[in-house]
């Protein structure tokens, strides 16, 4: 039903080609989230999904029918802004009904619907205040909720929560991911923080300057990233490449290891440095080692608290198995 | 650190905003002042200031002389219609250039605006010329639309500034759920722009009230406004004084009591810009 076909699509703003031709196929029911850094094309894909931009070519599918020429609202979708985008005129009753309103349903149907998501939402307190007298997060919940009532073939979320405090952050992701099993409707949602992709994501889309460098789940792309790109963007902090003698002595141009895949020790290690920065979380500890002859600086993940302090000579023990190879285009090696 | 301000700070500045105040105001205060005087007081020299014979001559005179509800009539349509049809036509033109603006939309924007730069006693004759082609000269109609087309630039550019105000992410959410663009324009712009629309229909009003070349140019008998009422009291007869002040009070006070009470409206309009 939900099912979200992209044929070739471009974009071009001008004479600039913001979207090279791309194909993705979002299935119905799908979490799909479109992740890459600022200016890589993921807020403009999603527009162009909602009809808010024009493609310049290919085509669209929704829910089996051609879409691309379809205005935004005919198009079956509802979509949750960064800013919310809420009436500010409008009580938040007036704010969800909205949508039905301009479906010209009757009168029953609608407050039978408002009042629905107001409790799905944990907003029946708030139905009759204004936008302006709510706090981040429940303003958050009426954008969601006025986007719930149109029950849409695929929910579209434009970094719904870049605005919010990171402590409300960690708990609309959950309240989201819930939605998202409760209603089993497809979401397709941008985001530029990979934590957000890793957690959500039944399918993520990486896009990196409007081209995607690979679609998969969140854990092929942790263990299989197809390129440098890739394996330096999914995964915090960043994994570690190395060229020269140690990633030559493997049979690659590159190598990389992710900071959770190197042990540290005092005595024994292939590789040696000087620890630089060490970050202390409590439950992790973040060593940058410098000197190493590597790399500029190498990023080690510890479990748990330990102690090594600024300036003490340590080794380094990767994984062997966790390490990844990639020649000289950055492509990886198997 | 934040200075304090003395209060000997606020006396002088309460003192200087009411001078200034006062002498702004003070054209008109004479002129309401002279309107209750007899004609001789009123050329009096040196002048009298509020030691005379308050009379109520000079109104009933003016009241007779000339028919002052028709006079105020003929301004609240002229003045009245030619800003509520500008409007409707502005807030759609407004609307395009303020969310789809082109290469081309603040060359049209200053355009527009330069026509108020043309005198216009340069295209009276051409004008007059039409009106009489088109029945129009004498009619309320007519100043209506010359009116209308003479303030249209600046209300394209007072709501286009203001529409700019407005977030373009919340009329994609009525998009996006499922509004029309007239929907678009009638739910969601006008309410969230409405102190916006408010002043400029204010300020246009009260442009359209004083508007002074036209009105006396084009009307007779029939559409004359107030302006008109005004410049009838200054004849080659000799000029009345008194009975001119009256006659102008009586053509300034409404437009005057709306501009009192709408005043926060209007500065709230007029500088709303200007924060950013």
């Amino acid at each position: 039903m939900g099912q979200i076909v992209l044929n070739q699509v471009q974009k071009k703003f001008g004479e600039v080609e913001v979207i090279p031709p791309l194909d993705l196929t979002i299935e119905d029911g799908e979490f799909a989230v479109f992740v890459g850094p600022s200016g890589c094309g993921k807020s403009t894909l999603l527009r162009l999904i909602a009809g808010l931009e024009d493609i310049t070519a290919g085509s669209i599918q929704i829910d089996g029918k051609e879409s691309s020429d379809m205005p935004p609202a005919r198009r079956g979708l509802a979509m949750v802004f960064q800013s919310y985008a809420l009436y500010p005129h409008m009580t938040v009753r007036k704010n969800i009904a909205f949508p039905l309103r301009m479906a010209k349903l009757d009168r029953a149907e609608i407050d039978k619907r408002v009042a629905n998501a107001a409790q799905v939402l944990n907003l029946t307190d708030y139905l009759d205040r204004r936008p302006g007298q709510l706090s981040g997060g429940q303003r958050q919940r009426v954008a969601i909720g006025r986007a719930i009532v149109r029950e849409p073939a695929a929910f579209l979320f434009d970094e719904p929560l870049s605005n919010l405090d990171a402590a409300l952050r960690v708990g609309m992701r959950l309240e989201i991911s819930e939605l998202h099993s409760r209603l089993a409707t497809t979401m397709v949602y941008v985001t530029h923080d990979q934590v957000e992709a890793m957690t959500m994501a039944d399918k993520i889309v990486v896009l990196n300057a409007g081209v995607i460098e690979q679609v998969g789940s969140p854990l092929e792309l942790y263990h299989s990233p197809r390129n440098r790109f890739v394996a330096g963007f999914i995964g915090s902090p960043k994994m570690n490449f190395i060229e020269g003698e140690s990633a030559a002595s493997r049979g690659a141009h590159t190598i990389g290891i992710r900071p959770e895949h190197i042990s540290v020790s005092e005595s024994e290690g292939e590789w040696s440095g000087v620890v630089g920065v060490s970050e202390h979380l409590g439950s992790d500890t973040f060593f940058h080692i410098q000197d190493t002859g590597l790399a500029e600086t190498i990023t080690v993940r510890a479990d748990g608290e330990v102690g090594y302090q600024h300036g003490d000579r340590i080794k380094l023990s990767p994984r062997t198995d966790m390490i990844h190879k990639f020649d000289p285009q950055g492509l990886r090696i198997a | 650190m934040a200075r304090a301000v003395t209060n000997s700070r606020k006396t002088i500045n309460t003192i200087a905003s009411w001078a200034v105040g006062l002498l702004i105001f003070f054209p008109i205060l004479w002129t309401i002042l002279t309107s209750f005087k007899t004609e001789a007081q009123a050329i009096n020299d040196p002048p009298i200031w509020f030691f005379f014979d308050w009379t109520l001559e000079n109104y009933s005179v003016v009241q007779g002389r000339s028919d002052y509800m028709r006079h105020l009539w003929n301004s609240i349509i002229i003045a009245g219609g030619s800003t509520v049809i500008g409007t409707i036509i502005a807030v759609p033109a407004a609307w395009a250039m303020a969310f789809i603006p082109s290469r081309r939309t603040k060359d049209i924007l200053l355009w527009m605006l330069s026509t108020k730069m043309l005198p216009a006693v340069g295209v009276l004759y051409p004008i007059y010329l039409i009106f009489i082609e088109l029945n129009l000269l004498d009619t309320r109609t007519g100043l209506v639309i010359v009116l209308m087309l003479i303030d249209l630039p600046i209300i394209v550019w007072m709501l286009y500034t203001y529409f700019r105000e407005i977030p373009g992410e919340i009329l994609e959410a009525a998009r996006m759920d499922g509004a029309t663009l007239r929907d678009e324009i009638l739910y969601v712009l006008t309410p969230m722009a409405l102190p916006g629309i408010a002043s400029t229909i204010l300020l246009n009003v009260i442009l359209a009230w004083n508007e002074a070349f036209w009105t006396l140019n084009l009307t007779a008998a029939n559409a004359a406004p107030l302006t008109a009422f005004i410049a009838s009291y200054s004849s080659p007869e000799g000029l009345f004084f008194a009975k001119l002040s009256a006659a102008s009070v009586m053509a300034i006070a409404p437009i005057l009591i709306l501009g009192w009470f709408s005043q926060k409206q209007l500065v709230r309009g007029l500088t709303f810009g200007a924060v950013k």
